[in-house]
């Protein structure tokens, strides 16, 4: 039943609900698809029984008439949630061997709604990346490669930091998955991909049990293939934890209500300032594309100002490595791991650390450990603070104007492994439009709008004011239909 | 900004990380690379701007003093890559 996978959830539950199917034939289902795209390395462990047994219990709980709002529906966890008994690796030799003892929170509450879990997929290390290939367990490759399947003529990375999870959704091997964004990590590979991610408001999603990159930027979000499943998952997914100090204790609402399509009168932000210099035009004309379709469905754009745009990358690449050397200072070869002997604790610690994290993550830690020590605190961190409060006013201006804001979500179409690798700076301006709603804990979205001239995806980018992720959602539906993208990755489950 | 050799060594130390010698040249390089790209922000006029410390305008809750969880030793230490005895193994600090 291959047909199965090709599903959206909203279908899937239907199908459910109506006795079509049951969830363990779903699940069986997407089993034989994740071992069917192996070959694009888009998952670390796969858990097939887990989700068999998962699925059965999920059957029992429908024939009681107990269905939960995700029940019966197998998705893929980023490997940076903390899964209890199924290793969590967060891409890092690191973590060789680490099995947690608990659940994460935002994990915890999809089992609770009835979702069933397929595996843990791969991402960029500590999803610090925006490709996907800084993982000890290899890189992961775009379904959307030209050329005959593991012999591809280039092979284009998803994004990242949430490349498995892109690639898992895309591929058809998975329903949904969980993603989390820092600077960008679910609405960029969403876009290279071909499909949807959205980052709620900062504090929607509980932090707990999700390895920490940047704590002050982190959030989780669901990666699906329509705005409809996006909303089923985010639901799912949000919710007041106390075993996070900045989830925030506000109802959740059943996002799907707010599909209504209607967005008459609606004030759409278009900011002047995302017009970098040197935009390719197929970006620029999806975006004049986007605003067209807007209007059409009768909102009204408005050019808007954010005029420390230019000023985020810096500001990220202050505040996320420090936030990082922080958060990574808890790998000590002690407590869980690997660990690298030495002559003294001190060099057991070098050693383990030395050998035990990437070249990216390493550079991340230097940085965040030089901004922070004693004589660049101040011209440093303290100063990049400072620019994240005037990014964020920004914001609070610019929404005193509109509703919504519309912008590309990424420069360009997906890239080939290879590319921009030599030079860190180049691959950091792949965030260049997703960071500034990172820095201001804002919703963001990304959605398929259509395919660049190489036939590779491109999507639009939609923002929100704080814990307003209905509106996101609206617009973003409306734009998904105008849309109506039929491209699909050469290579599918 | 431009870090030499003997100022990554020294980071590097204070990161807890070993870097192989012959690396600490290209990584200085790398590392200079990324502090000149984000000395842009000295143009950033930020006279009288609080540094942000939350992004959500919340303060953070408060609980009561008093212990809710606990008792999981075991569990704890279960991915520790050496224990013994309900410890941690380490390495010899003391003479």
């Amino acid at each position: 039943m291959t047909g199965l996978t090709h599903l959206t959830m909203a279908a899937a539950l239907d199908g459910l609900a109506k006795k079509e199917f049951t969830a363990v034939e779903l699940t069986e289902a997407h089993v034989k698809a994740v071992e069917t795209i192996r070959p694009l390395n888009a998952f670390i462990t796969e858990t097939p029984e887990q989700a068999l047994t998962m699925a059965k219990a999920s059957d029992a709980r429908r024939a009681k008439g107990e269905a939960g709002p995700m029940e019966g529906l197998p998705i893929a966890v980023k490997d940076l949630f903390c899964t209890k008994g199924v290793p969590t690796t967060a891409a890092s030799h690191i973590l060789d061997g680490f099995k947690p003892e608990y659940e994460s929170t935002v994990t915890s509450n999809l089992w609770r709604d009835g979702a069933v879990m397929l595996g843990k997929v791969n991402l960029d290390e500590f999803a610090m990346g925006s490709a996907n290939i800084t993982s000890h367990h290899g890189n992961v490759i775009s379904p959307w490669s030209p050329g005959e399947v593991g012999n591809w003529s280039r092979q284009l990375v998803p994004g990242g930091s949430s490349g498995g999870s892109a690639a898992a959704v895309a591929a058809r091997a998975a329903l949904g998955a969980t993603g989390t964004d820092t600077g960008g990590s679910i609405r960029q590979p969403a876009a290279f991909t071909g499909i949807v991610g959205i980052k709620p408001t900062y504090g929607r999603c509980s932090r707990w049990g999700v390895v920490a990159f940047a704590s002050s930027l982190d959030q989780a979000g669901p990666m699906t293939r329509t705005v409809e499943d996006a909303a089923i998952m985010l639901r799912s997914m949000c919710g007041f934890d106390p075993k996070d100090s900045t989830s925030v204790d506000m109802a959740v609402p059943d996002f799907r209500t707010a599909l209504t399509g209607d967005i008459r009168g609606l004030k759409v932000g278009i900011p002047k300032e995302y017009r970098v210099e040197g935009m390719p035009a197929e970006i620029a004309a999806i975006w004049d594309q986007g605003i067209a379709w807007l209007k059409e469905a009768g909102a009204e754009p408005v050019e808007i100002s954010l005029p420390h745009t230019k000023y985020a990358l810096a500001t990220y690449y202050i505040v996320a490595p420090a936030e990082a050397s922080s958060n990574l200072a808890r790998y000590d070869g002690l407590r869980y791991g690997l660990r690298v002997e030495g002559a003294s604790l001190k060099d057991m610690y070098e050693n383990t650390r030395g050998a035990g994290f990437g070249k990216e993550v390493r550079r991340r830690i230097l940085i965040g450990t030089y901004v922070l020590s004693a004589g660049y605190y101040d011209a440093y961190y303290n100063k990049a603070r400072q620019v994240r409060t005037r990014i964020k006013w920004d914001f609070d201006e610019a929404f005193k104007q509109c509703d919504v804001i519309l912008t590309p979500t990424a420069p360009s179409t997906a890239f080939a492994i290879g590319e921009k690798m030599d030079d860190p700076i180049q691959m950091y301006l792949n965030d260049v439009f997703t960071v500034p709603a990172s820095l201001a804990g804002l919703p963001g979205m990304s959605v398929p709008a259509g395919v660049g001239s190489d036939g590779l995806p491109l999507g639009l980018q939609l923002l929100g004011r704080p814990f307003d992720e209905e509106t996101v959602l609206r617009v973003g539906q409306v734009i998904e239909k105008a849309a109506a993208v039929t491209a699909t990755p050469p290579f599918m489950a | 900004m431009s870090l030499d050799k003997a100022t990554v060594a020294k980071i590097a130390h204070l990161a807890r990380i070993k870097v192989p010698d012959d690396e600490l040249d290209h990584l200085a390089g790398e590392l200079s690379q990324i502090l000149t790209f984000v000395e842009q922000l000295g143009e950033v006029d930020t006279q009288d701007v609080p540094p942000m410390t939350s992004v959500a305008a919340q303060t953070l809750r408060r609980r009561k003093d008093e212990v809710t969880d606990g008792g999981y030793r075991d569990a704890v230490l279960s991915n520790g890559p050496e224990t013994a005895e309900g410890f941690y193994v380490v390495p010899k600090v003391v003479e």
